[in-house]
């Protein structure tokens, strides 16, 4: 209700009333803020990659790595087998850089920070302060404040606004900072791990990332290191035709452990807007990484029009022995998704998750899965994806086991569940299997069922509304899911479900 | 209390008429039986007074204190004060039964305009009142009616009742799938109930429910339509001659 936000109310016109419209808009982060951005000219070539590399003050070395990445992304071909349409991008009518004109000088600390910035982050619940409980939570206030403690990079467009707990970090060895300030802090680092994971030559959207990505987040866990206090990186798209393009690289050391959330929004807008990001984690030996995400980019309006195209690469690769990756996903936002966040379980031992939540309504798509690569003797994998499509949505499980020669003992259970409300929306399960020794083992289960009306007169008969009602069922349906988020994102994925699926039935 | 008038029903799909004038009112502080043989329309008219889909009122009224039933929503019945024990309560994998019972309990005092339980308070009660129903903790915390045997679910039906503290309770056809011990339980639930200003509407197939839950009015339904009121002596007479005798003697 960006319109709202700036208008001036009518005389007469209550201010209850103003809120109450507010309140009936579902997308309660499609307000913008009014900021003076720079922004490098549209399109992408081999000059605004410079320009980028240049604004982030980069090495050489990044500067020539970019541009092999984007000489390569120029022979390369927009994928086409996923189960989604969209209109055609038109690469080169974009911005690929946009900065709020007040971090031109980077601020030293968070109270340099531009107050328009901290209000935006403030007002979609996130404070950059160094508080001890996440605001806004319930029953937060409950809960011992040790160990609750949430570190926060802010992702504004194309840069880092603040990281917040870095000095208390850094105590213990932790490095969190943005990825452009790693490149110029600790290129020893960034260069021995960047690409690793996802290739530059990957797939189209990862390549033309590594061509332009601007910012992003940056964790070291040194070995033997449990991160005192949970990770968190919070992306706001809020510029107009503007891509994002953010990188995020996670290394846990020998025996170390980390826990990190991601959460994205952006303002609802009649345009779509493109966000290509990679994400990398590096597992060492007896290292366990958990990562969350809680994605609500803007979906596009009941008709379709405008919301986020969400074009991600996300892999982990479990490199050490007994080493553990954790994805867990709450996906309720963007017109399109694609998206497969992916384990390779290298080390032997080694053990991926995959937890996910996809909820589709109006004319939303989403393709999204995983993939579970076993190379390591007895590694161990399990999917648990629960897809929720309404209104005209469509939406699609993709997902690979592969097991390799080498891979002895190995195991891997897949539970694929989607759930229909109404009859004008589709559900699509696309499982892979190789198996290619004979030890191991594969397990898939998949259901498809419908909301049930007697479910919902049944709530019904006991006070609930529909909507009530069908957010009720649909936690239910997700609830394995949810359990594996941290509490605070639990708490908000719960109230998210019910949001997201407002208007679907009745 | 509940007051129904020359109530005609049919399903919304066919033309079939399945209540065809039915006349009955419960006073507070009352315990109506509705007796009658295999689609009579007993359960039809549990689900047309709480707002099922799928019928239609073709004629006739039903209120509640006045109020008109049929205009409302079906959670608008129930925070009016219509409560349904189902004669098939329904499993909600994943949604805990504690977490069911609150959302239910607030979502009908928000609809009332008063404030919302605490947790403190909603725990010290459902604690209380479970109980005394001999639910555990562990069949609280389960999701709800998933897995849960016949009489569970019956309890639970209950529980959920003295939650909600409705005005109007319909019982349909609680008595099914319980053995005696069961049926004891829930009759003992129901008549902790019992009060000046509640009235209840029991649908029953056999008179043994009302060996436990007295009534004080007996109704016999047949074909859409009420054929027969009398006192509790009714039920016996069906208890010992069955449903033809009295439906030939109305015919």
């Amino acid at each position: 209700m960006a319109a709202l936000d700036q208008t001036q109310v009518k005389e007469g016109v209550d201010q209850e009333t103003v809120d109450a419209v507010r309140e009936v808009s579902t997308y309660k982060y499609g307000w913008d803020t009014d900021i003076e951005m720079e922004y490098a000219p549209k399109g992408v070539n081999p000059d605004i990659v410079r320009l980028i590399s240049d604004k982030n003050e980069e090495p050489e070395w990044m500067t020539e790595w970019r541009l092999a990445a984007f000489e390569r992304w120029t022979k390369m071909d927009e994928p086409n087998w996923a189960m989604v349409h969209y209109p055609k991008i038109d690469f080169q009518d974009q911005y690929y850089y946009a900065r709020p004109k007040s971090m031109e000088e980077k601020p030293k600390s968070l109270d340099e920070v531009d107050p328009k910035l901290l209000a935006t982050y403030e007002k979609l619940g996130i404070p950059l302060k160094e508080q001890m409980i996440l605001a806004g939570v319930e029953g937060a206030e409950d809960m011992p404040a040790e160990g609750r403690k949430v570190a926060v990079d802010a992702v504004f467009d194309s840069v880092s606004v603040g990281t917040t707990f870095q000095d208390e970090l850094a105590k213990h060895g932790v490095i969190f900072c943005s990825i452009s300030e790693a490149i110029r802090e600790h290129p020893e680092l960034v260069k021995k791990y960047l690409g690793t994971v996802v290739p530059v030559s990957d797939n189209f959207y990862a390549t033309l990332n590594s061509a332009v990505f601007s910012d992003g987040s940056f964790v070291y866990i040194p070995p033997g290191v449990r991160c005192p206090m949970e990770l968190s990186t919070y992306f706001r798209i809020n510029a107009e035709n503007t891509g994002q393009f953010e990188r995020t690289l996670i290394i846990a050391d020998k025996g170390s452990y980390v826990s990190y959330l991601e959460g994205c929004t952006a303002p609802q807008r009649d345009t779509a807007q493109l966000h290509a990001a990679v994400v990398e984690i590096i597992i060492e030996e007896d290292a366990e990484v958990k990562y969350s995400t809680v994605q609500n980019w803007f979906p596009g309006d009941e008709n379709g029009k405008g919301g986020i195209y969400n074009f991600v690469t996300k892999r982990a690769d479990c490199r050490g022995d007994r080493s553990k990756v954790m994805w867990t996903q709450v996906e309720t936002g963007s017109a399109v998704t694609w998206k497969y966040p992916s384990c390779i379980l290298r080390g032997d031992e080694s053990q991926g998750e995959f937890y996910s939540i996809a909820i589709t309504n109006n004319m939303q798509q989403a393709d999204t899965g995983t993939k579970m690569v076993h190379l390591g003797k007895n590694t161990k994998s399990r999917i648990v994806s629960k897809g929720i499509s309404a209104g005209k949505a469509q939406n699609t499980y993709r997902g690979l086991v592969s097991m390799h020669p080498k891979a002895k003992d190995s195991r891997n259970y897949t539970q694929c569940d989607s759930l229909l409300i109404g009859d004008k929306c589709g559900a699509h399960t696309v499982p892979y299997i190789e198996v290619r020794n004979n030890s191991s083992r594969v397990e898939h289960e998949a259901t498809t069922s419908k909301v049930d009306d007697d479910q919902l007169f049944y709530c019904r008969q006991r006070g609930m509304d529909e909507e009530e009602a069908v957010a009720l069922v649909v936690n239910g349906f997700c609830k394995d899911v949810l359990q594996a988020l941290p509490m605070e994102f639990a708490m908000e994925a719960q109230q998210l479900v019910a949001i997201s699926l407002e208007g679907s039935v009745g | 209390m509940l007051e129904i008038k020359n109530l005609h029903v049919k399903l919304e799909e066919e033309e079939k008429q399945i209540l065809k004038g039915v006349d009955l009112t419960v006073e507070a502080g009352k315990v109506h039986a509705i007796m009658g043989p295999n689609g009579s329309g007993k359960s039809t008219l549990s689900y047309v007074l709480s707002g099922r889909d799928g019928y239609e009122v073709t004629e006739g009224s039903a209120t509640l204190e006045g109020a008109d039933l049929l205009e409302m929503e079906p959670e608008e019945r129930a925070a009016a004060g219509i409560f349904l024990a189902f004669q098939y309560p329904v499993e909600i994998p994943g949604v805990g039964n504690m977490t069911f019972l609150r959302t239910a309990v607030n979502a009908q005092r928000k609809a009332r305009g008063e404030e919302e339980l605490s947790a403190a308070d909603f725990l010290k009660e459902v604690r209380a009142k479970a109980k005394s129903l001999k639910i555990d903790a562990d069949m609280l915390k389960r999701p709800v009616n998933v897995g849960f045997s016949g009489g569970e679910k019956k309890r639970n039906e209950i529980l959920q009742m003295a939650m909600l503290e409705p005005k109007m309770c319909i019982l349909d056809e609680t008595d099914s799938g319980l053995d005696v011990d069961a049926m004891k339980l829930v009759a003992e639930g129901v008549n902790a109930l019992r009060d000046e200003g509640r009235g209840f509407l029991v649908i029953t197939h056999y008179q043994r429910l009302l060996d436990h839950i007295k009534p004080d009015v007996v109704h016999i339904m047949a074909d859409g339509r009420i054929v027969k009121t009398g006192g509790p002596e009714l039920a016996l007479e069906v208890e010992n001659n069955g449903y033809a005798d009295i439906l030939a003697e109305v015919n």
